[in-house]
């Protein structure tokens, strides 16, 4: 039987890009340039209908690991400076995640201040060794990736 | 440039390493002792106490004496699998946002007579 559980938890992040507001927002936007930066390399399925109401999918996973199902709907938009988005992430049938996304542009001379906010529920996370070690594993790897682009 | 990793700081430094990231999988399935984690690895003893005293000083891993075995398990909170989770979804964002800022590099249309 499966222990329910819920954990909250929220982080943010902040980047300057050296183009306009314009242009960053336009890399959020538009599906053949989000696609290219937000889910990179590897096989995937990926979706985006860039509106208010509309959805974002991306389904993946390691090869031969779990299928990862990301799935977004947009609730606010405003071009240059706001988006803010919801989105459940599911591993195989089993619902993980419920958060809540914000990202803003804002103009620092001829640069972009970009910030992002997510505010995330973790759903029953605790109770299977094996989830436990995948959390642990994927985190590894993440972080492997980050320090070291190249290899992954 | 900001750019914000402080709630990942101790633990990202503790983990920017091949080793530390091995011995860490290797306790995610449950504790042993600093032999055992040593056995499989291409490295002296020493070396192997050593990255694990980088582990327990970021928080990641406890180790405990019991007459002349020292047992190593992952601390509790590491193994939080919400926190594990979270950490995860928030390296992935830092690196989507390094892949936005090299795509918005590669796509820059062609700069104006004096620069930016």
């Amino acid at each position: 039987m499966t222990e329910r559980s819920i954990d909250h938890a929220n982080f943010e992040l902040e980047r300057t890009y050296d183009a306009p507001p314009e242009r960053v927002f336009a890399a959020w936007a538009e599906p053949i340039a989000k696609q290219r930066w937000f889910v990179g390399s590897g096989e995937s399925d990926y979706e985006l209908d860039f509106q208010v109401g509309g959805r974002e999918t991306f389904r993946g996973g390691p090869p031969g690991g779990p299928v990862y199902l990301y799935e977004a709907i947009y609730a606010d938009i405003v071009p240059g400076e706001r988006i803010v988005y919801s989105y459940t992430m599911d591993r195989e049938a089993t619902r993980i995640s419920v958060s809540l996304a914000t990202i803003t542009f804002q103009p620092r001379g001829a640069s972009t201040a970009l910030a992002l906010t997510e505010y995330g529920v973790f759903l029953d996370g605790g109770d299977k060794v094996e989830f436990r070690r995948e959390g642990v594993k994927s985190q590894m790897e993440a972080l492997a990736e980050l320090l070291d682009p190249q290899a992954g | 440039m900001l750019n914000q990793q402080s709630q990942i700081g101790p633990v990202f430094q503790a983990l920017a390493d091949p080793t530390r990231r091995e011995l860490v999988e290797r306790l995610s399935s449950g504790p042993a002792s600093v032999s055992e984690l040593a056995g499989p690895l291409p490295m002296s003893l020493s070396a192997v106490v050593q990255h694990l005293g980088v582990l327990e000083a970021g928080g990641i891993v406890r180790t405990k004496k019991v007459g002349r075995v020292r047992t190593c398990q992952l601390d509790p909170d590491a193994l939080d699998v919400a926190r594990s989770w979270i950490a995860g979804q928030q390296a992935a964002w830092e690196h989507r946002l390094d892949r936005l800022g090299a795509f918005l590099t590669e796509t820059e249309p062609t700069s104006p007579p004096g620069g930016r």
